[in-house]
């Protein structure tokens, strides 16, 4: 009886918040469509999955942040090309991200952004395929994305291309002879930059004195890593992670007196936006990224500054990315003379078909002179930087 | 909760009972039969049809959970852990016997099998020092034996070529040594990818059907009142010759291998599994399932695990609040569900309507507060 | 040398997770309920705190004090809404409704703060002192971190054996029915002990973020779970047992990680635990239980 009661009530109040969605649903739609208001009508529907809530959200929120303002953008253009996006919260879950790409094809999404975080973008990106829905991902930079898929786009660079280019890097510019790297073991990204890291590294001769890890549940304390790799004499310390727990390396290891040279990757962009950071210990740590929000070029600095007038922060490299993915989607869309009454699957050939066209160069905030090959893969360069001052330097 | 069925089960077992057993095969049965014609007129969206399978495996894992919290009476907090077990365990099967066996339906029955064996092994292995403790201890080895097992299989590399499966640990995949053509299953970390999508919405039916066919028949069995009776009192069953140990770890080990079913079910729906996603997250989720719907009780239980899994994508639509509302509905169904004054209101008011036609109603309910 | 640096590192990352699960331990020997909002509280705690030095402008030691207070309201109406209600109910149904309660902390952090990191400015700098001719530092952190580990610990066994109110709290974790026929206001007793838990986990978050500066609305959670197996290890409701299961908990931490492998580490703390309650299953200073036949 008491637990009829109560089912009853959840029941109730399950129902309530349905009829409350209706509701609120309506209104949203309403107004989260573009300053031209009918632009709603005849915009193509790109939708993305990402991690709004959780201990990810920093990333998703990001890239929904930067393409929001791509989006708008080119709708305040007034040209025939009008987008309308939406952005779903995956929670940085495969399980959540398809659920949050079934919500976005029963809303009718014409092309998609993929996920932004690598696993759920596997989960999505086999959907994607199946459908026929053209997908270009901001970040998910893991190549299980796009393997054996023709329609998945990456914006970033993959974590392969990033393991080989650090390894390259370092050894081209006999950054250090004793290499010690620290790296998140729970995290596709992390590893899979290592993994190639450490084959490239061995190919190239450089030697490897230390590798430790970490994971989500111990990314406190680094004390023992760090003491390894001063143990081991590491001249030179590889860290392919995100910015997050890199920052509380940097400081540990101030703390214990330990200055190798840091060389991180395009995880490591954001370290010196973080609220409260000392840019000082940041001094000298080197990185690949393709974006650099200090950058004098006229685009990077609108944009920065659009960002940090609606968000009260700085942009990082997924909201870099993710504004990118919107104008080269614009600019496809408008040489594949896509409009918004055709059908996915007719847009995604023909989306295809531009992208992996040799002529298609796209220049963005993350690279210019930017192309795709068939397999999906961006044919950006990394570019080294060097931090100075509390600054970007190129190297 | 425990007293109220102590005292309500020598008054009529056999109806209630029956009763409940009808419910719930009545309640998953006509769901398929209703979802079935839905989905052949074409009337459920994507979103919906996404969440079937999902939803079929939580059920799954919430039944099983319920065994283990309901009818045995030791809070387990480290679930995930065998549905990450049978998840692994059962892609390796799925992926290493595809060639061997042709037929799709039958190549998921046989890894949901191996799933099954392997998660009751783990649920083995752990319950033998685990069912030693009582309480709180127990619970948090239950959470320890979780994150031991999510660490584990994070630091596990199996792959597989012509001449059968290759296991690594805490290296990478190249120390599998696999031949040319072999494929590296479990990446470490980096999980698995390119699973086979072989879960349909009926074969997560039928396994709902046969969970409630094993629970159900253990409960009602010999075996089933002796470990209700190790719940509602240990010493008491000790001392009229139950073997508790024996009893306990059977049903535990059911629990674990049902567990391990659901998880190769889950698994196969998507095309990759990290190991992360089996945390103390998910086995809390699942707990809130079972509490919310009744310990020992499985209709109950079908029904919340569905209604919560539903409810986050319900909840889409309020966009950045979504997290919020919903753990805002969480925290009010549990305290208007629980708290004695509403309890009493919504006795007065139910028993009022049914006295008429259901006069067992309502002695049982008094029978119920009277032991609150 | 190297043993006794990882012993020191050992003792810094204890030292955090037994203030932790010294406010753990409070609320669970009075109120016999897990509370998993705890992490939660702490989080907020730090937030309050980064807020007050960089916002409003206020000194590092005023910033706790405005945490403190925060907190102890935030725990009071916690309990007055979400567990007061739940009072008679299952412990089950309280530990779903405090998973419930963290969830909407977190949530609400991430609304009012955004996800985006925030770098906590340590409250006693960053210094730390030489031992062993230079050979070997502690931090400041560390040093203010124990000193205060152990004012609170022997302020709240002074607390509880001494002051009325203390023995009140005694009396509720005996035997709450008892208590309340001896005219002790069982509400009110638990208010002041959730009070108390959620001023404590103020100072936890403080320090936390003081020793591992970044701030970000999950901060809470993993330190959370891994006080409350530190407070497990001490044998859970014993203060003193706290803060030694969360210094064991960090030398072991970080001896799992330095000796066997750091792929391993998470897997070796639990499995500790698991041995050492197997052989004293009420933990290393729990109170053993007397079973009523």
């Amino acid at each position: 009886m008491k637990k009829f009661i109560s089912l009853a009530l959840c029941l109730a109040l399950m129902v309530g918040c349905m009829a409350g969605c209706g509701s609120k649903g309506n209104n949203t739609s309403a107004t989260s469509a573009s300053p031209a208001a009918s632009a709603s009508a005849t915009a193509i529907k790109i939708g993305g999955t990402g991690p709004l809530s959780g201990a990810a959200a920093i990333y998703g929120t990001a890239a929904k942040n930067g393409a929001k303002i791509a989006v708008d953008e080119i709708n305040a253009m007034g040209e025939s090309i009008q987008f309308d996006l939406k952005y779903e919260d995956d929670e940085h879950d495969a399980e959540k991200a398809v659920n949050a790409y079934n919500t976005l094809k029963d809303w009718g999404m014409q092309i998609s952004l993929g996920s932004v975080t690598s696993k759920p973008c596997e989960a999505t990106s086999a959907l994607t395929y199946e459908d026929r829905i053209f997908a270009l991902t901001p970040s998910a930079s893991s190549t299980a994305v796009t393997e054996g898929k023709d329609n998945q786009f990456q914006m970033c660079f993959s974590d392969p291309n990033q393991g080989t280019a650090s390894a390259q890097y370092i050894s081209d510019q006999k950054l250090g002879t004793k290499i010690a790297v620290i790296y998140k073991n729970d995290d596709v990204y992390s590893k899979g930059i290592y993994d190639k890291f450490a084959s490239k590294a061995k190919e190239l001769g450089l030697n490897i004195v230390s590798a430790t890890t970490f994971t989500d549940d111990s990314q406190t304390d680094f004390t023992v890593q760090l003491s390894e790799a001063q143990k081991a004499g590491a001249d030179l310390l590889f860290l392919p992670m995100y910015y997050q727990p890199a920052s509380l390396i940097l400081s540990q290891a101030k703390s214990m007196n330990y200055a190798p040279k840091f060389f991180g990757v395009d995880g490591m962009d954001g370290i010196l936006t973080m609220e409260g950071f000392d840019a000082s210990l940041a001094e000298g740590v080197m990185l690949l990224t393709p974006f650099n929000a200090d950058s004098t070029d006229e685009k990077t600095q609108s944009f920065v500054k659009k960002y940090k007038e609606l968000y009260n922060e700085t942009p990082n490299q997924f909201a870099a990315d993710a504004y990118d993915c919107v104008y080269a989607l614009y600019s496809a869309c408008k040489i594949a003379g896509i409009t918004s009454d055709m059908d996915a699957s007719s847009i995604c050939d023909k989306m295809v078909a531009t992208f992996t066209d040799a002529n298609f160069k796209f220049d963005g905030l993350t690279g210019t002179g930017v192309t795709w090959d068939k397999t999906g893969a961006v044919s950006k360069t990394p570019k080294g930087m060097v931090i100075k001052n509390g600054a970007y330097a190129g190297m | 909760m425990k007293k109220e069925r102590l005292s309500s089960a020598p008054k009529k077992p056999m109806t209630k009972s029956a009763r409940d057993t009808v419910t719930c095969y009545g309640i998953v049965i006509v769901a398929y039969i209703v979802i079935s014609i839905l989905l052949n007129g074409g009337h459920v969206n994507s979103s919906m049809k996404g969440l079937l399978i999902p939803i079929c495996a939580y059920i799954v894992m919430a039944l099983s959970l319920n065994l283990t919290v309901g009818i045995l009476g030791e809070l387990s907090l480290g679930h995930a852990g065998f549905m990450s077990v049978g998840a692994f365990s059962g892609v390796v099967a799925a992926m290493s016997l595809k060639g061997a066996i042709a037929s799709t339906p039958l190549l998921l029955a046989v890894s949901m099998l191996i799933a099954a064996g392997c998660a009751a092994i783990a649920g083995f292995l752990v319950g033998i020092p685990v069912l030693r403790l009582n309480g709180d201890y127990l619970a948090i080895v239950t959470l320890a034996f979780g994150e031991i097992i999510k660490n584990l299989i994070n630091c596990l590399y199996v792959g597989h070529d012509a001449d059968g499966l290759h296991f690594a640990f805490l290296k990478t995949s190249d120390a599998l040594g696999l031949a040319d053509g072999g494929k590296v299953i479990i990446n470490g970390p980096m999980g698995v990818s390119g699973i086979p999508k072989l879960s349909t919405f009926t074969a997560g039916f039928i396994l709902i059907l046969i969970t409630l066919f094993i629970i159900l028949n253990l409960v009602h069995s010999r075996q089933g009142r002796a470990i209700m009776a190790i719940r509602d009192n240990r010493i008491a069953a000790e001392s009229v010759g139950i073997n508790v140990t024996q009893y306990k770890l059977m049903a535990f080990v059911t629990s674990a291998a049902l567990a391990g079913a659901s998880g190769a079910l889950y698994a196969m729906n998507f095309t990759t599994v990290v190991s992360s996603k089996f945390n103390f997250f998910t086995s809390i989720i699942v707990l809130v399932y079972v509490v919310l719907g009744g310990l020992g009780n499985m209709w109950g239980t079908i029904i919340s695990a569905t209604l919560l899994t539903l409810l986050p994508e319900l909840l889409r639509k309020f966009g950045d609040y979504r997290m919020l509302i919903y753990a805002l509905v969480l925290i009010i169904v549990m305290v208007v569900s629980n708290n004695a004054n509403f309890k009493a209101f919504f006795t007065r008011l139910f028993s009022k309507e049914k006295s008429a036609d259901v006069p067992s109603a309502d002695a049982d309910t008094k029978g119920g507060a009277a032991n609150e | 040398m190297n043993f006794l640096f990882y012993v020191i590192s050992g003792i810094s990352l204890g030292s955090i997770y037994a203030i932790i699960a010294l406010g753990y331990t409070m609320v669970y020997g009075i109120a016999k309920m897990l509370n998993f909002a705890h992490g939660d509280v702490i989080m907020v705690g730090a937030y309050i705190s980064f807020c007050a030095t960089s916002y409003w402008g206020m000194s590092p030691f005023m910033s706790v004090i405005v945490s403190m207070l925060v907190c102890t309201v935030l725990g009071v109406v916690i309990e007055r809404l979400a567990y007061r209600p739940l009072r008679q109910a299952t412990s089950l149904a309280v530990l779903i409704t405090a998973i419930g309660v963290s969830y909407l902390l977190e949530n609400l952090a991430l609304l009012i703060w955004t996800s985006n990191p925030k770098v906590f400015t340590s409250i006693v700098g960053t210094g730390s002192v030489k031992l062993f001719g230079g050979q070997m530092s502690i931090t400041t952190v560390t040093l203010v971190t124990i000193a205060v580990c152990v004012a609170i610990m022997i302020g709240l066994t002074l607390f509880t054996s001494k002051t009325k109110m203390g023995k009140a709290m005694r009396a509720v974790s005996e035997d709450k029915g008892a208590a309340q026929l001896m005219g002790i206001n069982v509400d009110t007793t638990i208010s002041v002990t959730f009070a108390i838990g959620s001023g404590l986990a103020a100072v936890a978050g403080v320090l936390l973020c003081s020793a591992y500066p970044t701030l970000t609305p999950m901060t809470g959670f993993m330190p959370g779970i891994k006080a409350f197996t530190a407070a497990v290890f001490g044998g859970i409701g014993s203060v003193p047992g706290a803060m030694i299961g969360g210094i064991l908990l960090g030398i072991i931490e970080i001896f799992g990680k330095a000796y066997i492998s750091t792929q391993l580490s998470d897997a070796i703390v639990f499995a500790v635990l698991i041995i050492v309650l197997l052989v004293k299953p009420t933990g290393l200073l729990g109170k053993p239980i007397n079973e009523k036949v």
